[in-house]
């Protein structure tokens, strides 16, 4: 099948019914062996325990840049090609997208206090990543706030294009300017920088979160699909009862 | 059992645990209401012009 029939709603309402409990199934299973990993890695020398934070929290800070850069790709969609299923994906990962950026920053200000002595600092990393909610609300706020669902999708697209530049600045936030957030130690020139019985239970955690996203955002994308088909039979429904 | 930042680390898990259950838990609730109100209009006889619906 090619990839642009998958780009039919009734299509992927076929596939995606298919995939969606298997995803499910494999992002649990994932997250329990990647949990399992990482509560049995050893305490970091200088983190202590604390470490443990990090096998969520950097899963979700990856997340949240990479579920913006699929609202991104949807807004092309949607400004460019028009297409309905771009729209779609686009309002469904929104509100994902949120939830795994305030996480983010939740883990991170629990993790800061006895690592930093601080829950928050104003730094490049932690603001930038502040931003990157803040442009999320605004896109949930955006679309609630226009009525028609054509005119809110293209105001959502390019907001959510217009702030696809704050994600190269959280990822590069710690190499342009001087910040209390530390280097990257993963995806970094010269490989990475975490012992190997860390690394793997981190990968592995934030892998199944990525499925879990996947998962959630397919989920959400059903959802979407139906109530856009809702919408126009009740407006049938309505437009039948008047001419009755 | 975690240190002495054990409270953190539960914080941290928690807060997470509590957040995507609730996000899940939403999308599957707003997903079964969707449908259940699709299958009223669809019990009434109301259809889509191009009915291809599951």
């Amino acid at each position: 099948m090619a990839l642009m029939d998958l780009a039919n709603p009734t299509r992927f309402l076929a596939l995606s019914g298919r995939v969606l409990p298997w995803l499910t199934g494999l992002a649990l299973a994932t997250l329990a062996v990647g949990f399992f990993l990482a509560f049995r890695a050893p305490a970091d020398y200088q983190q202590g325990e604390t470490v443990k934070i990090m096998y969520i929290h950097v899963p979700f800070a990856w997340l949240a840049m990479f579920g913006y850069s699929l609202l991104a790709l949807s807004a092309l969609g949607i400004l460019v090609w028009r297409h309905p299923l771009a729209d779609v994906a686009h309002k469904a990962m929104a509100p994902i997208g949120a939830v795994f950026a305030f996480l983010c920053l939740v883990t991170g200000s629990l993790w800061g206090r006895p690592m930093w002595g601080t829950y928050w600092v104003w730094d490049a990393r932690l603001t930038s990543m502040l931003v990157l909610l803040l442009l999320y609300l605004g896109l949930l706020a955006l679309r609630s706030a226009i009525e028609d669902p054509n005119q809110a999708g293209r105001a959502a697209a390019v907001l959510s294009l217009v702030g696809f530049v704050n994600v190269p600045i959280v990822k590069f936030s710690v190499d342009w300017w001087n910040t209390l957030h530390q280097p990257a130690s993963v995806f970094r020139m010269g490989g990475s920088t975490i012992d190997a019985s860390m690394l793997w239970p981190l990968m592995i955690c934030a892998f199944g979160f990525t499925l879990l996203m996947l998962a959630l955002h397919m989920a959400a994308m059903r959802t979407e699909i139906y109530r856009r088909r809702l919408r126009v039979m009740e407006a049938r429904a309505a437009a039948e009862a008047a001419f009755a | 059992m975690f240190g002495e930042h054990g409270l953190f680390i539960i914080a941290s898990y928690g807060v997470s645990a509590l957040a995507l259950g609730a996000l899940a838990l939403w999308t599957v609730l707003d997903g079964r209401s969707v449908r259940r109100r699709l299958d009223e209009l669809d019990s009434r006889g109301v259809r889509r012009r191009s009915a291809g619906r599951e």
